[in-house]
């Protein structure tokens, strides 16, 4: 039988805001335990939660940032829990009344070589706020509570089922990783837990209308797990009901270990909430001139400039996304461009495409760096990128040229001037050249002219050793071939 | 000294004749006499209570005083009190010293009120008794074998047995003016939001509001200018203009139009309380008043209002109460299920247990559109009643409590029986309004009856002038138990 997965996320996003979400104290990573719980944190009685409107303005901004409806007032519930590491004995988060509700993110997946858009509507996004921590190791059959976490503000953002394949769910949850960071609402930092996925996967024959019963992979906090997890996930559950079972609703952990996903809970297990409306936290009102200020103040957006990008500078759709891959990048490149215009022509976009995604991106994964670390900066790209243009540098000259600037050795030109690396363009100097090459290797010309083209790439070759790489290829090619037929 | 009330103590104290320190130790003595019997005390720490009146002293002596610095005050063990064992009655919280100090706690500090000491209640303020209390019921000074009322009981207590010039309450469904009713002495519930609850235990977050006990009307409105003010730390708390509550205490009554809200004065109310209700209504015209009938016609479901919607904040307000942090936790437990299960099984008692699982319930899958959405919907009926019925008057008006002050276990077996006796305060919390009761005569046995007012929202004055014209023409509120 063919098979088809279905995928919904639920990604929690942790806020850059300074402090907790309803309290003052800090939400910086690493402090030791207990050290970053105020008496709000750890639910002393008597104490009250007051809303963050830092939190508010990001849930604003994400809203804005996937076209979705803002709810002009929305609140905050009580979900009711017992967990030692949840002080309150209850979770504070939206539930009646998210802050954003719809929008969409339209990801590129690339399938069987080729680059396919896809777009994966958002059900929701709620504000709430984060858990503490159990520790149970190194308390010797204890376990130790750290409230440090507890408070941390958290936009969970909902997908609807839209996804068909593990690809398409790092896809889509990629994109949104880079969203977030892009608006600057989360630092992105999955190791630390910034950025945590819940996968909701199910499988049903291909065809069939009904989803079929879903199991929910938590805290999934890298990409590659993540599809590992959803994929190891799919074969499970077409073997279970291959072989006869049946699906029960469940809560999963992958193991990165073994590569499987493990029972935590069934439906069974699960908790009544018994959710309700915060009394504590009056209605959040959004007005429209806080809305617009927003607005205002958001950068433009990945999909925006890959349109632009297109549009005004004929890059393949596959180029704009990869060079929106993050903000820096984006920023990078376009000052590359920037580099590069010209009053009279636009700006040989393309050419800066190539090296960015090229050279300068294998260049910093070598040395494990990002974009904002690169040892050449966009100002001194665009000065190589522009000799490559006015001719004084042959491809192969240019990448020379770069691993001198990487090694910081100053400007394209200084770096031309001083390795003596100007390309001869000089027709009389490269005739010279040529005449000297066939002189000493009468054999390849006479093979040539008998027909075997071989024999010129071999001619070719001989040129541009002679000119130690400094002829211009072209008119190597052409004088050459001139030459031989003349 | 010890009828003196906070007025005529701030004069004593400004003209020199006493200071903080003589009045905080004559008031400490007469509750290390007369709290043995009354039990209206759960903490007294007389170290503290000196320091703060030395302190006090001087800064009278400084100049920088204001006009109660040096009074002595009681506050409910609901409040969160720096060093002070802060127990909300429960053995939940019996080993809880509070590292903070509750809003209204600061403001009686910055006023330069010593503390006197941490008065009894019921565990949670649940209760109209304060027979719930883990540390013991409080006994009525006005007769020793009757409840004081509750929850703020040990509040009323102390103030009607003089064993402190004023105390503060908690109100979440009457809890200030039923004992004020039961003890005779004067209580007020302001608006919601007018004082903050940030430190005071949560019982019913959205119900629950602070307010002063006192003798006078006048005590109450100078104890209010001190609690009543804005704080960002309680987001229900309301920002607006500071105000002086005594400002319509000398307004005359002549035009002042009173409603007497037809349900209120059914069949249910007879006796002595009547009789008492019907004559403080004379005595109002006679100072000018006029009266006017009002109808309330959704009061009768303000009772199961209630019941739905308290125990429903209180289950998950009560959550935090878990043995993890702080707290009672039970000496033995095999895990963590356990550990929870035995921790709140012993640490609570049996009405907060009552009221955990109503409110659970009520809150449950299925259950929360037909219970506590209902509620809600009554608690806007309930709440529109009064806004009609405020077109029509300035100030309404009831007896606080359908019966005097009950025998201790007269009402105890029977949950609903003593639910009942909060019927004419409960709706005032539903609507969020003030309204606070005053001493209006004693039935046949010489108990205290008590008489509500209840204001618009943010009348708090005028209700208070009302109170305090009614208090310059009879003399109840001056009768004192004899002890």
């Amino acid at each position: 039988m063919q098979w088809e997965t279905v995928i919904g996320l639920e990604v929690h996003a942790q806020l850059t805001t300074q402090s907790k979400i309803f309290s003052g104290a800090s939400i910086a990573f690493g402090a030791e335990p207990n050290t970053q719980a105020c008496q709000v944190d750890i639910a002393l009685p008597g104490v009250l939660p007051v809303l963050n409107k830092g939190a508010v303005e990001r849930g604003i901004r994400f809203g804005l940032a996937i076209g979705a409806k803002l709810n002009r007032i929305n609140s905050f519930d009580r979900k009711n829990y017992f967990y030692p590491d949840l002080p309150k004995g209850y979770q504070i988060s939206q539930f009646a009344l998210p802050i954003v509700e719809g929008g969409e993110l339209t990801v590129q997946v690339v399938e069987g070589g080729k680059t396919v858009e896809k777009t994966i509507r958002i059900t929701r996004a709620h504000l709430e706020e984060d858990a503490g921590k159990s520790l149970h190791e190194d308390f010797h059959g204890m376990t130790g509570i750290d409230l440090n976490r507890a408070g941390t503000p958290l936009l969970e953002i909902v997908s609807e089922p839209d996804m068909r394949s593990a690809k398409e769910a790092v896809a889509y949850a990629k994109a949104l990783h880079t969203l977030v960071t892009w608006i600057g609402i989360c630092d992105g930092n999955m190791q630390e837990g910034s950025f945590r996925v819940d996968a909701n996967v199910s499988v049903r024959p291909l065809g069939q209308k009904e989803f079929g019963t879903r199991r929910e992979i938590k805290n999934l906090n890298s990409f590659r797990f993540m599809e590992q997890a959803i994929n190891y996930e799919i074969r499970w559950q077409i073997e279970q009901i291959e072989d006869g079972h049946t699906i029960q609703q469940a809560t999963v952990l992958f193991d990165p270990d073994s590569g499987e996903t493990r029972m935590m809970r069934t439906k069974e297990d699960a908790h009544d909430y018994r959710y309700f409306p915060d009394p504590d936290l009056l209605p959040v009102k959004l007005d429209e001139d806080w809305i617009e200020q927003v607005r205002a103040g958001l950068p433009e957006l990945p999909q925006q400039k890959q349109a632009r990008y297109q549009g005004e500078w004929n890059l393949s759709a596959y180029d704009a996304a990869t060079l929106t891959g993050s903000r820096a990048l984006a920023d990078y490149f376009e000052a590359v461009v920037a580099g590069l215009a010209k009053p009279d022509a636009k700006p040989d976009a393309k050419l800066a495409a190539n090296w960015v995604m090229g050279d300068l991106s294998a260049t910093l994964n070598k040395a494990n760096l990002d974009i904002p670390a690169s040892r050449i900066s966009a100002a001194q790209l665009a000065g190589l990128l522009a000799r490559i243009q006015d001719g004084t540098l042959s491809g192969k000259l240019a990448k020379q040229v770069f691993e001198a600037m990487w090694a910081g050795e100053g400007e394209a030109d200084a770096i031309i001037e001083a390795k003596g690396l100007k390309q001869v363009s000089d027709s009389g100097e490269i005739e010279k050249i040529i005449d000297e090459v066939m002189a000493a290797n009468a054999k390849s010309v006479e093979e040539f002219r008998a027909g075997k083209e071989k024999a010129f790439n071999a001619l070719v070759g001989q040129v541009m050793k002679a000119s130690k790489g400094k002829a211009n290829p072209q008119q190597v090619n052409d004088l050459l071939r001139q030459k031989l037929n003349g | 000294m010890s009828d003196a009330t906070l007025k005529s103590l701030s004069v004593l104290l400004a003209e020199g004749k006493t200071s903080s320190i003589e009045l905080c130790q004559d008031y400490l003595a007469r509750i290390q006499s007369l709290n043995v019997s009354l039990n209206a005390f759960i903490s007294v720490d007389a170290d503290k209570t000196l320091a703060e009146a030395r302190a006090a002293d001087a800064l009278r002596a400084s100049g920088q005083g204001g006009l109660l610095t040096g009074v002595p005050i009681a506050h409910k063990d609901i409040f969160c009190a720096e060093g002070w064992l802060t127990t909300c009655g429960s053995k939940m919280l019996s080993n809880f010293i509070s590292p903070y100090d509750a809003h209204v706690i600061e403001q009686f500090k910055a006023a330069g009120m010593p503390c006197l000491g941490k008065t009894n209640m019921d565990e949670f303020a649940m209760g109209s008794s304060n027979e719930t209390s883990f540390y013991g019921a409080v006994r009525n000074p006005w007769d020793a074998e009757r409840v004081p009322g509750g929850s703020s009981g040990g509040s009323a207590a102390c103030v009607a047995a003089r064993m402190a010039p004023a105390a503060t309450g908690t109100d979440t469904g009457g809890s200030i003016r039923q004992p004020a009713a039961l003890c005779g002495i004067t209580g007020l519930k302001p608006t919601y939001g007018v004082v903050s609850r940030y430190g005071m235990i949560a019982f019913a977050s959205s119900l629950d509001q602070a307010g002063p006990m006192a003798q006078t009307a006048e005590d109450c409105a100078l104890l209010l200018n001190v609690m009543a003010g804005f704080d960002a730390r309680d987001s229900t708390s309301l920002e607006r203009p500071k105000e002086d509550y005594t400002r319509s205490l000398h307004q005359p009554l002549a035009g002042l139009r009173i409603g007497l809200p037809r349900e209120f004065f059914g069949p249910g109310l007879v006796g002595d309380t009547a009789k008492a209700v019907e004559a403080a209504i004379a005595q109002l015209r006679k100072l000018g008043a006029e009266t006017v009938e009002v109808g309330l016609p959704n009061s009768n479901l303000s009772v199961a209002a209630y019941y739905v919607l308290a125990p429903a904040e209180a289950s998950s307000n009560l959550s935090r109460f878990d043995g993890v942090r702080y707290g009672y936790r039970t000496p033995e437990y095999r895990d963590l299920t356990d550990m929870y299960e035995k921790t709140r099984a012993e640490g609570f008692g049996s009405e907060v247990k009552r009221r955990i699982m109503i409110g659970a319930y009520v809150l449950s899958h299925g259950y929360y559109d037909a219970y506590y959405i209902q509620a809600q919907r009554l608690r806007r009926l309930i709440a529109n009643d009064f806004s009609t019925a405020f077109q029509q008057c300035d100030v309404i008006l009831s007896p606080t409590a359908p019966t005097t002050a009950f025998k201790l276990g007269e009402k105890t077996a029977d949950p609903v029986e003593m639910y009942l006796s909060d019927i004419y305060t409960i709706a005032v919390n539903l609507a969020g309004l003030p309204g606070m009761s005053l001493p209006c005569g004693f039935d046949a046995q010489g108990l205290p009856i008590g008489l509500q007012l209840i204001g618009n929202y943010f009348d708090e004055a005028r209700m208070l002038g009302v109170a305090h014209q009614y208090q310059l023409a009879t003399d109840w509120h001056a009768r004192a138990p004899t002890l």
